[in-house]
């Protein structure tokens, strides 16, 4: 108990944490914040298709084995997608950290309750997947020094926030645009 | 060559390279093919939706990625197909059994499978239908559409083209 930070200040030390990887965001008020702290090239921000997240960060984690991918997802996108946990698990790749930022609430939608904030702990269901590598972080300090630790490995972290959003712009990208951009970094 | 064998050989020559699939029935040869040969990187998948977002991160990386399942998936993917593949314009082949139609027993099956073909439609994914052997040509002329074009295609495989009723 006792945390103070938004999914902003957790975005920003992950930002902050981040040298050349690849970063998956998740929908909504998420992509926006990440935009807003530091747009990169090799940022693919999710515009639609919620819960789909840890799922596009796993196809490429497969598919770029030669680079290390990071997923911002959400608790209520992850809730939505479950059966990706299991899928990941069971086929592990090695440079994949799922990054889940619990803040117990529909952030986009006016911060309704998800059941992460009663009874329902994801590191709880990420271990029942079969996840090995999962760690739990409540304080904002220790964000940068674990995600500069973590090693090879399919790992899943989640950091536990307060609801609530940041007052920032839309992307103001063009899907095909980023898309573009997107695969031209991860081509190099 | 078994019916299997030939879309077996279809999928790997027309530059596919991996797969996601959920099981039906009619695919389980074909399920068994792809493991037993272990030239295209399977994947199982738990929801159809899921494979759709593993594509397309695969598809961002340069892969050709499809979607094996049964037509009952599409119905689960319908969102993702629109808010992810059509958004994005990125490309996914959809291998899909066909339950539901003609001769179907199964009366779970028939609304989705009535639906499936107007579904497509309405989703604007151009769909290729295999109901003979004569057709398994279709699979490389729906993966040329849809990498050069950008736009997802659909395979629809028809009882008969295992002979069944």
């Amino acid at each position: 108990m006792g945390f103070k930070m938004k999914r902003f200040d957790a975005i920003r030390k992950i930002v902050d944490s981040l040298r050349d990887e690849i970063l998956v965001c998740n929908i909504g008020a998420p992509s926006r914040e990440l935009f807003n702290i530091k747009d990169r090239e090799e940022n693919f921000y999710m515009l639609g298709s919620m819960g789909l997240a840890s799922s596009i960060a796993f196809g490429i984690a497969i598919s770029k084995p030669s680079c290390k991918i990071w997923c911002i997802d959400g608790d209520g996108s992850l809730l939505m997608n479950l059966g990706s946990l299991s899928t990941i698990a069971n086929n592990p790749p090695s440079n994949l950290v799922l990054i889940v930022i619990d803040n117990g609430s529909y952030g986009s939608t006016g911060n309704q309750k998800t059941y992460t904030s009663k009874k329902t702990k994801l590191e709880t269901v990420a271990k029942g997947a079969g996840f090995d590598s999962i760690i739990v972080i409540k304080n904002e300090d220790n964000i940068i020094p674990t995600l500069e630790d973590l090693g090879k490995g399919c790992h899943f972290v989640k950091i536990e926030v307060l609801p609530g959003n940041a007052q920032v712009e839309n992307i103001p990208l063009n899907p095909e645009d980023l898309k573009h951009r997107f695969m031209k970094s991860i081509s190099k | 060559m078994s019916v299997d064998l030939k879309l077996y050989s279809a999928i790997k020559n027309s530059g596919i390279d991996l797969i996601l699939s959920l099981p039906c029935i009619m695919l389980k040869n074909l399920l068994d093919l792809i493991e037993e040969k272990n030239e295209i990187k399977h994947i199982s998948i738990t929801r159809e939706e899921e494979g759709v977002g593993i594509a397309a991160g695969a598809y961002l990386c340069g892969k050709i990625p499809a979607l094996l399942i049964q037509n009952s998936g599409l119905g689960n993917s319908v969102n993702a197909i629109k808010s992810l593949l059509h958004l994005f314009k990125i490309p996914v082949v959809f291998i899909m059994s066909h339950r539901g139609a003609e001769g179907e027993k199964i009366s779970a099956q028939i609304p989705m499978g009535r639906l499936t073909p107007h579904l497509l439609d309405l989703l604007e994914i151009e769909k290729f239908v295999i109901d003979s052997e004569e057709k398994i040509n279709h699979i490389e002329t729906a993966v040329e559409l849809s990498t050069s074009a950008e736009v997802s295609t659909c395979i629809l495989l028809k009882k008969t083209l295992w002979g069944l009723k």
